[in-house]
């Protein structure tokens, strides 16, 4: 390692001949300190992932151990692209994606814009609206299966009470066109929180001097909002809406608690799917061919909207 | 529609926008308050219908969370008189406390694969993202965005070769396997949050420290880690809270010794499927912590959620 000499030398010459002095030892440190973490993330994550890949060409079954595994080729793959079982769970992912982020978006810009009003105690209600986001899904799932209860539960007591309708009479979970919207209003009650933190920093980030300077041109307030507001905050809302989508994707342990994938598979999201196909129905191979799918269009569809998320920031 | 703050929100626009706030903020906390009243109702009072909002709190559902019990014949009862306030709870059904449940070794997973995942996270990642930060790795961008995109894998994606992998290993069930699986998943998160709080604090106090005769290493502890130590804390609360939180790994990859506690907490329920109470107090304790550390986050809190993308 350096000492102080060597280091004054450095300091006083110029950043290239400086690193070749004291490059070797920092050079050291610095893989010293990221390989650990390098090392973690290559066992843990891409030593799997390329498992994975090569389980997906295979007919592996994990709960066989003894049997002979057989090269398949592209045959899972084959099998997944054309199984309409699938494109109907593909289905289910795309209408809670959908409303989950129509309405979250909706709701949380909302309430951004209601709260960058910076009334009184604002900041106390804030942390208060952001408390379901923090909470385990799994759990919080868990319990809401009993809000939606029909009779005893408070959901569908409340529902009642302002529609007048018989409590007993609906089953949120119960019922095949009701069973996708009860996911939809769990998961918007628990993340709507978070695209508003993130709209209310996009409204906080506007320098005052441009309304200001609009004020002075009199462009009325409903200009102001659609020509400052709303592209000014677009990149942040852009950004909420894709942490929202690439983790709705990937939902898992919310939906699974609430309606285990039912009635039937109507909320048999792809992840659910995925699980029964590769720990109920032990079809490895099959269910490592499925993963890649779904990683690869996650990645795809994030890497697009990155793509597209920069244009608006440049803008 | 008056819109913005700087031409001063009138008082009347401020009000109603407070109004509507607290009314969202009050109808989102319904479902919480729910789960702390139905931990202290019995049975009866949880399934009530109209749902009760006033009723004679008892501890039963806690005494049932953390008990086993089995129902005894009426001589058994009147031989064995009972011992404490909780053996009487149960005997109003004519039960008897037989030994504690598992909610409280559920509860211990918890916090040891919490706290053991968080320390290695927060310790590797300091490292890490001192380097990231401070010194010209080549490639620097694509390894940040490669340790940020092993976050975009569904979790039961990830899950089938690392069962596989334990399995060969030994190490499904088992705390260490939690904790270095956790690790791994969080060390993202942590990489790229401490990499944002070490950016802003000045290089300048390093290398006057270096010209001090100390040696990298020595800033590194003695002069970086003391000013990004608010950084670090709240880094290390994201993660804590993202292991406490967990359930798909936890699901496959334990059974009976390290199992935490929210694949447990959903079976508590009982063989009737009538036991809401005790589900709800062992949510109640499961929950609280993470609401007291969000309230002490909240000034982080936005940066951790989107890792350091947005800060304040």
């Amino acid at each position: 390692m350096s000492n102080g000499t060597i280091d004054r030398v450095a300091l006083a010459t110029p950043q290239r001949v400086a690193r070749r002095i004291r490059g070797l030892s920092d050079r050291a440190i610095a893989w010293i300190f990221v390989a650990p973490t390098i090392c973690l993330l290559l066992a843990i994550n891409i030593f799997p992932l390329i498992w994975t890949i090569q389980l997906s060409f295979t007919d592996f079954k994990a709960n066989r151990i003894g049997r002979e595994i057989k090269d398949v080729g592209l045959r899972n793959y084959e099998r997944i692209l054309t199984d309409t079982d699938i494109w109907l769970n593909m289905q289910a992912t795309a209408h809670f994606l959908f409303w989950t982020i129509a309405l979250q978006v909706l709701i949380g810009f909302t309430l951004a814009w209601l709260i960058h009003r910076n009334f009184k105690g604002n900041a106390f209600w804030t942390t208060m609206i952001v408390l379901p986001m923090m909470l385990s899904p799994a759990v919080v799932g868990n319990f809401w299966k009993f809000l939606y209860q029909p009779q005893i539960g408070l959901f569908n007591y409340i529902v009642a009470f302002f529609t007048g309708a018989d409590p007993s009479s609906f089953e949120m979970l119960g019922e095949v066109d009701l069973a996708p919207w009860s996911i939809v209003i769990v998961d918007t009650w628990m993340w709507t929180p978070f695209v508003m933190l993130i709209c209310l920093a996009g409204l906080r980030s506007i320098p005052d001097y441009i309304y200001e300077a609009a004020e002075i041109d009199r462009a009325s307030k409903f200009r102001q909002f659609w020509t400052i507001t709303v592209p000014m905050v677009l990149p942040f809302l852009m950004l909420a809406v894709l942490f929202r989508g690439i983790e709705n994707f990937k939902m898992f342990d919310l939906v699974v608690q609430l309606t285990g994938g039912g009635p039937g598979s109507t909320t048999e999201l792809t992840s659910i799917n995925l699980k029964r196909e590769a720990f109920e129905k032990w079809r490895t191979g099959y269910a490592s061919a499925y993963a890649i799918i779904l990683f690869v269009a996650v990645f795809g569809l994030a890497s697009i909207y990155v793509k597209a998320l920069n244009k608006v920031k440049q803008r | 529609m008056s819109s913005h703050s700087i031409t001063a929100a009138s008082g009347r626009a401020k009000w109603a926008a407070g109004i509507l706030v607290v009314l969202y903020a009050l109808v989102t906390l319904i479902p919480l308050a729910w789960i702390l009243l139905t931990g202290f109702k019995s049975p009866s009072d949880a399934i009530a219908y109209p749902p009760k909002v006033i009723f004679e709190p008892t501890l039963e559902g806690y005494v049932n969370l953390f008990t086993q019990r089995t129902r005894q014949t009426d001589d058994f009862l009147a031989a064995n008189p009972p011992q404490a306030w909780y053996d009487e709870i149960v005997r109003q059904y004519d039960m008897v406390i037989v030994g504690p449940s598992k909610f409280g070794e559920r509860f211990l997973n918890s916090v040891i694969i919490g706290f053991g995942s968080t320390f290695l996270s927060i310790f590797l990642g300091t490292l890490a993202a001192y380097a990231f930060s401070r010194f010209k790795i080549p490639l620097a961008d694509d390894l940040l965005f490669f340790i940020l995109s092993t976050r975009m894998m569904p979790p039961i994606a990830v899950a089938i070769p690392i069962f596989l992998m334990y399995r060969q290993l030994g190490l499904s069930d088992t705390h260490l396997g939690m904790i270095l699986l956790y690790t791994a998943v969080n060390i993202s998160l942590a990489v790229w949050l401490l990499k944002g709080f070490i950016d802003e604090i000045p290089r300048e106090y390093e290398e006057a420290a270096l010209i001090d005769g100390y040696t990298r290493f020595q800033a590194f502890y003695k002069v970086v880690l003391p000013q990004a130590a608010t950084g670090i804390a709240s880094t290390a609360i994201f993660c804590l809270i993202f292991a406490w939180n967990e359930y798909a790994f936890a699901v496959l990859l334990t059974s009976a010794t390290a199992q935490t506690a929210p694949p447990f907490i959903p079976t508590i329920i009982g063989v009737g499927g009538l036991d809401w109470p005790a589900v709800a107090a062992g949510a109640t304790l499961f929950l609280l912590p993470v609401m007291i550390f969000t309230i002490l986050l909240r000034k982080h809190l936005l940066r951790g959620i989107t890792f350091g993308a947005v800060r304040k």
